[in-house]
């Protein structure tokens, strides 16, 4: 009986120090680099900044300033649109997913090779890529409608495209990650259930409404939330189709291209502003929040849990 | 009927897969043309074997040290997660320990919170360690993430306990568990981890632009986008250093596709 009750509390003590000892490594690194600098943050938000590194507590300054800023409202608004119109191509990677999962389709690897070649490349490349294509004057994309007799614009420089130009290179290089996120989520659906609809006379395209969507719905919402998320973080498109200080502010369309992020880059990184800059990504934070509870209140209406 | 659709299907296919490709088409093209015939209107469709745009990049940027600088913290990191996340893992998901669920869930918020709220603090840890424009500053905070930590986390669960008490019985402790029993077990995952964070990692742009001002010291992400606004013009050159930026990661995909698809499909529907 004292034997067992020795080896049985005995145990789970060395046990306890090898489990601190795993985590100590991952838990350490996460402390200092990423858990206190976000109460650093949080801190320096309320601070005013030397040019010398020195800050002084300003209180709620720099967020009075921050609501009446109207760089600030327009990068917001640049980001929350690009944000939601960026929603779209989750609709394209169903599609797409649906395409590759017939069964016995050839030739699905090289076609979601081609669908993830974006999704690997690295972002700067891809942004530098469009930047090529979406020329005035010599881009593939103003060549080829050119040819069609139609005069393109200055697709990244003009304020009426620049904004959706950036989203079409967002939806391009994001549909092959989507793809397979979904296609995982498509091919963990019973094959039962397809087998009862045909057997009910239901055809693929009714499969694909009754089946298939509300199967995945949850996948979808996933898929929303890390979309959301990842856009309102926007940053390196943007600095690559722009720059940033003087030769950015030199495109017409800068204003149309600002976001959060690249905000937050340039006062912290450029005009050394970090304070203020502290201030803009506790914005963001709230946005991110804001915006993900809400999307968790809109699921009991389209999310369909088995 | 069934039998006739499938051509339809293809067709969308490929014509969707031509539209993703076609930009790295054009970008190779252009990669080897001179900047007189990549801006002739009407555009010429024919590469013309311009290899010597490839060697102008390296005149452009200290092209060797960045690519060297990317392997070297890609590795890095690859390196630190794959051991450090696995270690913690392994022991969120089979130790057992007081406060352990208290702790894996501060792992999770970090998670949850946008990296740029990091930023700032980590900048100045960095420069207070004088660690600005070095290998560590852009290697270092990569080391540990949350993510791997949970994604493996969800492998260690799914293995059989069977094998691991059978080794205890041995008497084997947890370090012999872990190091020659699980990571073997885990190794799809790891491979998943590894895979996904070469490719976060060779790819990140804003740290090492933030940390790494020097050019000798900057990864290759960081060094294309220096030479925005400086070098616009020369599009051959830009498209032939942005290829070989991006073709390590191109390769290792086409080489170990089945673990990216994996890795992500993992992010997903796991998560």
């Amino acid at each position: 009986m004292t034997g067992r009750k020795h080896a049985a509390s005995r145990r789970p003590w060395t046990e306890a120090l090898w489990g601190y000892a795993f985590i100590a490594p991952t838990g350490l690194g996460l402390a200092i680099f990423y858990l206190w600098p976000v109460l650093q943050t949080a801190y320096f938000s309320f601070t005013e900044w030397g040019a010398f590194g020195g800050h002084t507590w300003t209180g709620l300054e720099n967020y009075t300033r921050l609501i009446a800023d109207p760089e600030v409202g327009r990068a917001v608004l640049n980001t929350l649109t690009y944000t939601v119109l960026g929603l779209l191509g989750i609709p394209l990677a169903i599609v797409f997913a649906a395409l590759l999962n017939r069964p016995k389709l050839g030739g699905v690897t090289l076609y979601r090779t081609a669908f993830f070649l974006p999704v690997v490349t690295m972002p700067v490349a891809v942004a530098m890529l469009w930047r090529w294509l979406y020329n005035g004057d010599y881009g593939l994309i103003n060549q080829v409608l050119a040819l069609a007799g139609i005069d393109g614009p200055n697709w990244i420089a003009d304020p009426a495209t620049a904004l959706y130009a950036l989203i079409v290179v967002g939806v391009w290089s994001s549909v092959g990650y989507n793809l397979i996120i979904f296609l995982a989520g498509m091919q963990a659906i019973p094959k039962e259930l397809y087998e009862a609809a045909s057997m009910d006379g239901a055809g693929r395209v009714r499969q694909f409404f009754r089946i298939t969507l509300p199967m995945l719905s949850p996948t979808a919402f996933f898929i929303s939330i890390v979309s959301v998320i990842g856009s309102l973080q926007l940053f390196d498109l943007v600095f690559v189709m722009t720059g940033s200080g003087q030769a950015a502010r030199a495109n017409p369309a800068y204003s149309r291209l600002q976001t959060v992020v690249q905000l937050f880059y340039e006062r912290a990184f450029v005009t050394n502003d970090r304070g203020y800059a502290a201030a803009i990504v506790m914005a963001l934070l709230v946005l991110i929040a804001v915006l993900t509870v809400l999307q968790f209140r809109l699921q009991r209406r389209w999310v369909h849990y088995v | 009927m069934s039998e006739r659709r499938p051509l339809g299907v293809h067709a969308v296919l490929i014509i969707s897969s031509l539209l993703m490709v076609a930009p790295f088409a054009w970008q190779i093209i252009t990669s080897l043309k001179t900047l007189s015939s990549a801006t002739a209107v009407p555009p010429t469709f024919l590469p013309e074997g311009r290899w010597d745009n490839y060697a102008k990049v390296f005149d452009l940027l200290p092209f060797g040290e960045q690519f060297l600088n990317t392997v070297v913290m890609a590795a890095g990191r690859v390196a630190g997660q794959v051991l450090f996340c696995s270690m913690a893992a392994y022991a969120f998901a089979r130790l057992r320990f007081p406060g352990r669920n208290l702790l894996f869930g501060l792992f999770l918020s970090v998670l949850m919170v946008p990296p740029q709220l990091f930023v700032i603090p980590q900048y100045q840890i960095m420069s207070a360690l004088g660690w600005l424009n070095s290998l560590q500053a852009i290697i270092v905070p990569g080391l540990f993430s949350a993510f791997g930590v949970f994604l493996l986390r969800q492998f260690f669960l799914g293995l059989p306990r069977e094998i691991e008490e059978a080794a205890r019985l041995d008497g084997a402790g947890p370090w012999r568990i872990y190091w020659s029993i699980m990571l073997p077990l885990a190794r799809p995952g790891l491979v998943a981890l590894a895979v996904l964070t070469l490719l976060w990692a060779w790819n990140d742009l804003f740290w090492p632009l933030v940390v790494n001002t020097d050019p000798e010291k900057m990864t290759l992400s960081a060094g294309l986008a220096s030479l925005q606004g400086q070098y616009q013009t020369d599009y051959p050159v830009l498209m032939a250093g942005s290829l070989i930026a991006s073709l390590p990661v191109i390769a290792v995909f086409v080489f170990l596709q089945r673990q990216f698809i994996q890795g992500i499909a993992h992010t997903g529907t796991k998560g």
